[in-house]
């Protein structure tokens, strides 16, 4: 099939890449980029694993074709730890135990990242509905809600 | 690798590329947010040669508001019109059936009009390829029989959108483009009732502009129901609008989703000019009765979907009444 070029950033890196018409985002970063911290957990649409950030906004990579985010800024989880350090939010879900077989964990550390940039500050009910469209079948959701509470403490303390 | 089958895809730069492009064959198909259109092609319901992605155009993208109306892009996402301080100011029941649209990440994508012109869904139809295959498919799409109603003559696939409710009971127009100009209609026009063909669009049409008339005296409202309260397609879903003058029902619209292959309009012109009672609710359940048609299309049974219209029909009409005193 025939390719197209397009130029996006991806994690802060501008790129140029030829990609088919009908790649969806989620095979882009995963088998295009090696990127596989997106998980893909369902048939499309339905569970949110697959959770990126476009333009700073949370979007579904498997119901997104990778030519309309062309010109965009794309972040995956890869982008959230620096030098080897887990971000505020990561160590958040690590030490409040938000995540335990870790399938769900990217892209609900994605659709909280976008909440906290926006509120900084969340309550519970601003939380649950961040992440309306993420599912969870191992902690109940009650461990992932108190590490994005616990992130959103830690970040209002060290910047 | 990608699941999905190939076709081109057409960024057009204005309306009026995109209804070139849209009108140069049958199997090209108009793509927006793609939150419902991508799930389909995942699932191996379409398979078009071409999409156009209009999510981009400037002129779909504008609000824009005057003393009568407001005027609304196709294009425009839900995520824009939920922070769109005015919007909840003055159709609070708009910004209500909105932010009930599946969740936040889906909203940052999804348009108005996609919204508006979302496939029909069934039980039998929103499935795996394997899983449709094993039941012989059915009439919707490659297959020869309708699950639902085996006797019937056509695709009984609901409707199930949140938004066209409430717009059709705020009086909502559309403006669609096409190859033979631009036409404008009420929002009733778009649906016809046929699950398989449930949208009135001409080959190459797609809608450009929704207009809704801003008058101050009406009260409107949504309620919906699901079996996730999280996120979810309406089970049902009902609109209504009401006009009080005094103790006089003055006007009242009501309009159903989830039920019928449309977003289905019930005439309650007989209750208008009376009062709000128990009688007339019991007459309005009456036409909600007769107009919907509940089949076994979602998870869960016609006889709960029926009676739960009436229930928040009721409910809603009754808040709104008290609302308007
Ligand atoms: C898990 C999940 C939950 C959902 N929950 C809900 C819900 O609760 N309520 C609800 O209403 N929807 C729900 N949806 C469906 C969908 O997300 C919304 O309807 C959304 O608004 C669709 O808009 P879009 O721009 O993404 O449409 P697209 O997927 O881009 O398009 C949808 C259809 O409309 C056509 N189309 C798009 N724009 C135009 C236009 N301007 N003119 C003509 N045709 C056009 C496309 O060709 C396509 O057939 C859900 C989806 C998922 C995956
Ligand atoms: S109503 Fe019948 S034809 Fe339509 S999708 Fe369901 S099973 Fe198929
Ligand atoms: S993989 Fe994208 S929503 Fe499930
Ligand atoms: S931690 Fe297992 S799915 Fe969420």
């Amino acid at each position: 099939m025939k390719k197209q070029l397009i130029s996006l950033r991806v994690n802060g890196r501008d790129r140029e890449d030829a990609v088919a018409d009908n790649m969806l985002l989620v095979d882009y970063l995963r088998d295009q980029l090696g990127l596989t911290g997106t998980k893909q957990g369902c048939d499309g649409g339905e569970c949110g694993a697959c959770t990126v950030l476009v333009d700073g906004r949370p979007r579904l990579a498997c119901c997104t074709l990778v030519q309309s985010v062309d010109g965009c800024s794309v972040e995956t989880v890869e982008s959230l730890s620096h030098n080897g350090r887990l971000s505020a939010l990561q160590q958040a879900f690590h030490e409040k135990l938000g995540t335990q077989c870790g399938f769900c964990t990217p892209g609900m550390l994605m659709a909280s990242e976008a909440l906290l940039r926006q509120n900084p500050d969340p309550d519970v009910d601003a939380i649950k509905g961040a992440l309306a469209g993420n599912l969870c079948r191992c902690t109940g959701y009650v461990k992932i809600i108190e590490s994005v509470q616990s992130a959103a403490t830690n970040r209002e303390i060290a910047p | 690798m990608s699941l999905l089958n190939e076709f081109r895809f057409i960024r057009p730069e204005t309306t009026a590329q995109a209804v070139t492009a849209l009108a140069g064959s049958t199997d090209t198909r108009v793509l927006c947010g793609g939150t419902d259109l991508l799930p389909n092609l995942r699932r191996g319901l379409v398979s078009p040669g071409a999409l156009v992605d209009v999510s981009r155009l400037e002129s779909l993208q504008q609000i824009s508001w005057e003393d009568d109306r407001l005027t609304l892009g196709a294009a425009i996402t839900l995520e824009e019109l939920a922070n769109e301080p005015r919007l909840n100011r003055h159709f609070p029941a708009l910004v209500k059936a909105i932010l009930s649209v599946a969740g936040p990440s889906h909203r940052a994508a999804a348009s108005l009009g996609g919204n508006l012109c979302q496939d029909t869904r069934c039980i039998f139809y929103n499935q795996s390829d394997w899983w449709r295959r094993s039941n012989d498919y059915c009439l919707k799409y490659r297959g020869e029989l309708c699950h639902v109603m085996p006797k019937g003559d056509r695709c009984y696939a609901t409707y199930h959108g949140d938004i066209a409710p409430v717009l059709m009971a705020l009086g909502a127009q559309i403006d669609i483009i096409g190859p033979g100009g631009s036409r404008r209609l009420p929002l009733d026009g778009l649906y016809q009732e046929n699950g398989s063909h449930h949208l009135s669009l001409e080959p190459g049409e797609l809608v450009s502009t929704i207009i809704l008339p801003r008058h101050v005296q009406w009260h409107s409202g949504y309620e919906k129901v699901r079996v996730r309260d999280a996120i979810d397609f309406p089970l049902a879903g009902v609109a209504a609008a009401l006009r009080r003058e005094g103790d006089t029902l003055a006007q009242l619209r009501l309009v159903v989703t989830g039920t019928n292959s449309i977003p289905i309009r019930v005439d309650l012109s007989q209750l208008e000019g009376g009062t709000w009672s128990d009688e007339a609710a019991e007459e309005m359940a009456k036409a909600i009765r007769k107009a919907v048609n509940v089949l076994k299309t979602t998870v869960t049974g016609p006889k709960y979907r029926r009676r739960v219209v009436m229930a928040m029909a009721k409910r809603l009409v009754s808040q709104l009444w008290q609302q308007a005193a």
